[in-house]
């Protein structure tokens, strides 16, 4: 693995990590006492920390040490989980979050804005430091809190206080014979940069009679104080390496990953002492009086330090979390596979050419009548279904990643109001097409906030109307025959159909004494520039919103609609395709042309009349039970050749509300259109949005209804007027 | 190459001299183990050692455990610029716990 594939690794996994400790944070603001989750945060600061110094993202080791360091007390239980602290990490986290976004943009140097928040966040911090709070309160000088902090962060022994390499070294019996001497490799070492402390480690040396003069038995422990990198360091000994165990840590590696160091290394565990007094962590005294301890007792030097309040317990039990986290990452390895998302796609895509060719395999067989190949075929397309919606299942994600990000929002926007608003999330592991899960962030979270702002009422209102004072939001999500339904609902207010029909009369968005159902009324919030909102805020209310939602759902195939009751709550659903790469269409035929049209588009199908036909010439519009139903002839709009044929139907497609007819030669029924795109040259094309592959192996085009819509819609309201 | 021995009082005195290199590291480490029979305590002088390379170092390491085995004080002596530079890298001084400070100062100079 390349080092910027290794950085790649890193951007996603903390991103991951960042995604937990939100959560975590979240979830601590309301059970404070929950060391799982302390550890959990800890946990994602620290590995966010290690992995960054290790790329040398430096901006990223500098921040993200502070917070560790006070999440390190926390662990501690020295400084305890207050709502205030929770909100303090969050801001931290967003911090964090921007910083290795930077770091992803390929950003070296942070700009001045960025590094001064640091610069704020760390010493709003500093008030969380135990002591530190005291002296605030006493008015004390800044330097001496930041001094009190300083103090606490190398007592609180999260990380080695030196700024050098440590390299543990120990060399193969066979190096001396070799010709190379370990001497000449320290030598090296030295011209690079500053050996600050060496312990050779003659323990493997064994007694007279076993030794060989000849043979190497010599381990170092080396602090050193370098610029050069990591590589720099490593190729010292590349001549060396096959040989021997070589560790280089990075300045500024936690004590647990010495600790973590010492027990890869083959000497006992006693020599742990002798490295913390190299690394600095402990003095010579601490040591001593933990060996003679351990001489008394048969308990492990690190048990007995700790006991001694020598080290601190997390450096330990980082130590041993450490391993514990080694292994339980490696077991979720082996359960999933990182795979890139193009990957996917070409395997999708090579499924639909499957589904197709299998298609026109089973024709053919057909025309052969042999019934040993028709079942033979049959059998094959059986399997290429299975693999199909095996393919199809790879792209599907549980939606509650993108659930549990309100969280979040739902708590920030609630303080934000001034309003008490608890989010229930249910469904979460209801799968969903990536692609479509991408997409819907942006539409959901308008709904949320919407419901938040609009729906909820305040407090006293709630008590007032006899509810709970804390409003609820939730988020739904369930599968239903071939979607996904996503549900935003609150308990709040309520839409109120006499407010929205007089806004909508304002706005000549309907007529006066026009009969419409409740949904109708409601849907017209939808419509653009329509906002009922008495007071604007700034999250809400301006009137842009929700018929951006609308089209966002619709750009992913899908409908919203409302359901509401005034005083009672709103429920928005949101009903969504469960894959974009593959519809359920009805394809017709004109001459000898086939056109597909999205299943859910269409209403019904009637024959175009005599009369109606007659008078085609003359108008675009026929009527539909009483209804005016502008129509658009495919064979006239794409200019298709061959006689008109004797009878004409009318396919009712409907979107968004409007209903337009499409008069075609022929129904040929439903088929599922495997969806492929046009390419750059048709980019521009109207009413076409895209192709696909008949069994027989001919070209049918997709339609695209909604364009066609406005392409008709117009033409039909001149006519209508001329 | 040969080590000089000398015996005085149960002190046995050993002169290396020469390198003490992985060249004649197997010859001198049966000198060194024979000579440290010949008393109760042990003094390397190590005036005489030209060069030193690892393989010698550990020679170092063996005598003074062995004589920690065997009960008896080992003490290394006069120690030349071509150990000290050794014992200073590998940082070893304090673990043979010599006193070499006027030497070391003879050998920078």
């Amino acid at each position: 693995m390349s080092l910027d594939q290794a950085l790649q690794t890193f951007f996603a996994e903390s991103r991951e990590l960042l995604q937990q400790m939100e959560e975590m944070l979240l979830f601590l603001e309301s059970s404070p006492e929950d060391n799982e989750a302390i550890n959990a945060v800890f946990r994602a600061a620290h590995t966010i920390k290690g992995s960054a110094g290790m790329f040398g993202l430096d901006f990223i080791v500098k921040f993200t040490h502070t917070v560790e360091n006070l999440l390190d007390k926390v662990r501690d239980g020295e400084v305890r989980i207050t709502s205030d602290l929770v909100a303090e990490l969050l801001q931290c986290r967003d911090h964090i979050e921007d910083l290795v976004e930077h770091a992803h943009g390929g950003g070296e140097e942070l700009a001045a804005d960025k590094h001064s928040r640091g610069e704020q966040l760390g010493t709003s911090l500093l008030r969380f430091f135990p002591g530190a709070l005291v002296k605030s309160a006493e008015k004390a000088a800044p330097r001496q809190v930041t001094e009190a902090a300083a103090k606490l962060e190398s007592s609180g022994g999260g990380e080695v206080a030196s700024d050098t390499w440590h390299i543990s070294l120990r060399f193969g019996r066979d190096v001396l014979r070799q010709g190379m001497d370990p001497l000449s490799f320290i030598r090296y070492l030295a011209t690079l940069g500053e050996i600050t402390s060496l312990t050779t480690l003659p323990d493997a040396l064994p007694g007279a009679e076993e030794m060989d003069a000849e043979s190497c038995y010599l381990g170092f422990e080396i602090s050193f104080r370098s610029a050069a990198d990591k590589k720099t360091i490593e190729d010292v000994f590349e001549f060396v390496r096959d040989d021997c165990e070589i560790h280089i840590l990075p300045p500024g590696s936690k004590l647990a990953e010495f600790v973590a160091l010492i027990k890869s290394l083959p000497e006992e565990e006693a020599l742990l002492g002798e490295i913390l007094v190299a690394s600095g962590a402990l003095t010579q005294n601490e040591l001593e009086q933990g060996l003679k301890n351990q001489s008394q007792v048969d308990a492990p030097l690190g048990e007995i330090l700790v006991e001694q309040h020598c080290v601190p317990q997390p450096v330990v039990d980082a130590a041993l979390e450490k391993q514990k986290q080694g292994k339980d990452a490696k077991s979720q390895e082996a359960r999933f596979v990182r795979v890139h998302a193009d990957k996917l796609d070409e395997l999708i895509n090579l499924v639909g050419e499957l589904v197709i060719a299998g298609a026109s395999a089973n024709l053919l067989a057909r025309r052969t009548k042999d019934g040993a190949m028709m079942e033979a075929t049959s059998v094959v397309s059986g399997l290429v279904e299975e693999i199909r919606d095996g393919a199809l299942k790879l792209r599907m994600v549980e939606i509650g990643e993108t659930f549990s990000r309100f969280q979040r929002v739902v708590r920030d926007v609630s303080k934000e109001l001034g309003k008490d608003i608890g989010l229930e999330i249910s469904g979460a592991d209801t799968e969903l097409d990536k692609t479509v899960v991408e997409k819907i962030g942006d539409p959901l979270m308008h709904l949320v906030r919407n419901s938040m702002d609009h729906g909820i009422e305040v407090a006293e209102l709630r008590l007032q109307r006899g509810k709970p004072a804390k409003g609820t939001l939730q988020l739904n999500a369930f599968h239903d025959s071939g979607s996904i339904v996503i549900e935003v609902s609150d308990d709040g207010g309520g839409l109120s159909r006499e407010r929205i029909l007089r806004k909508a009369l304002e706005r000549g968005l309907i007529a006066e004494g026009q009969n419409l159902s409740d949904s109708e009324v409601f849907n017209l919030i939808f419509e653009p520039g329509f906002s009922t909102a008495e007071q604007v805020t700034n999250l809400s209310g301006r009137g842009v919103g929700m018929d951006v939602v609308r089209r966002n759902i619709q750009a992913l195939r899908g409908t919203v609609d409302i359901d509401s009751e005034e005083g009672v709550g709103t429920t928005t659903r949101i009903r969504l395709p469960l894959t974009l790469a593959i519809i359920d269409g009805f394809l017709v035929g004109v001459s000898a042309s086939s056109f597909v049209i999205p299943l859910d588009m269409v209403v019904e199908c009637i024959e175009l009349s005599e009369a109606d036909r007659r008078a085609a010439a003359e108008r675009n519009y026929i009527s539909l039970r009483g209804q005016v139903l502008p129509y658009l002839r495919l064979r006239d709009l794409f200019d298709v050749s061959g006689t008109v044929a004797r009878r004409e139907n009318v396919v009712v497609v409907q979107y968004a509300g409007q209903k337009v007819g499409l008069v075609v030669d022929e129904l040929l029924g439903e088929f599922q259109t495997v969806i492929k795109p046009l390419g750059r040259v048709f980019r521009n094309l109207k009413g076409i949005a895209g192709s696909t592959i008949l069994g027989t192996g001919e070209v049918a085009l997709i339609l695209d209804v909604q364009s066609m819509i406005r392409m008709v819609s117009g033409k039909a309201e001149k006519g209508l007027v001329a | 190459m040969p080590i000089r021995v000398e015996q005085e009082n149960g002190q046995v005195r050993l002169y290396p001299e020469g390198e003490m290199s992985i060249y004649c590291a197997a010859e001198l480490k049966d000198a060194l183990i024979a000579g440290m029979q010949g008393g109760a305590e042990i003094e390397i002088n190590l005036s005489g050692v030209s060069e030193m390379d690892t393989a010698g170092f550990q020679l170092l390491l063996l005598a003074k455990r062995e004589a920690a085995k065997q009960g008896k004080p080992l003490r290394l002596v006069a120690h030349s610029p071509a150990t000290l530079d050794v014992l200073d890298l590998y940082n070893m001084g304090s673990y043979f716990g010599d006193p070499v400070f006027l030497t070391r100062q003879g050998g920078a100079a």
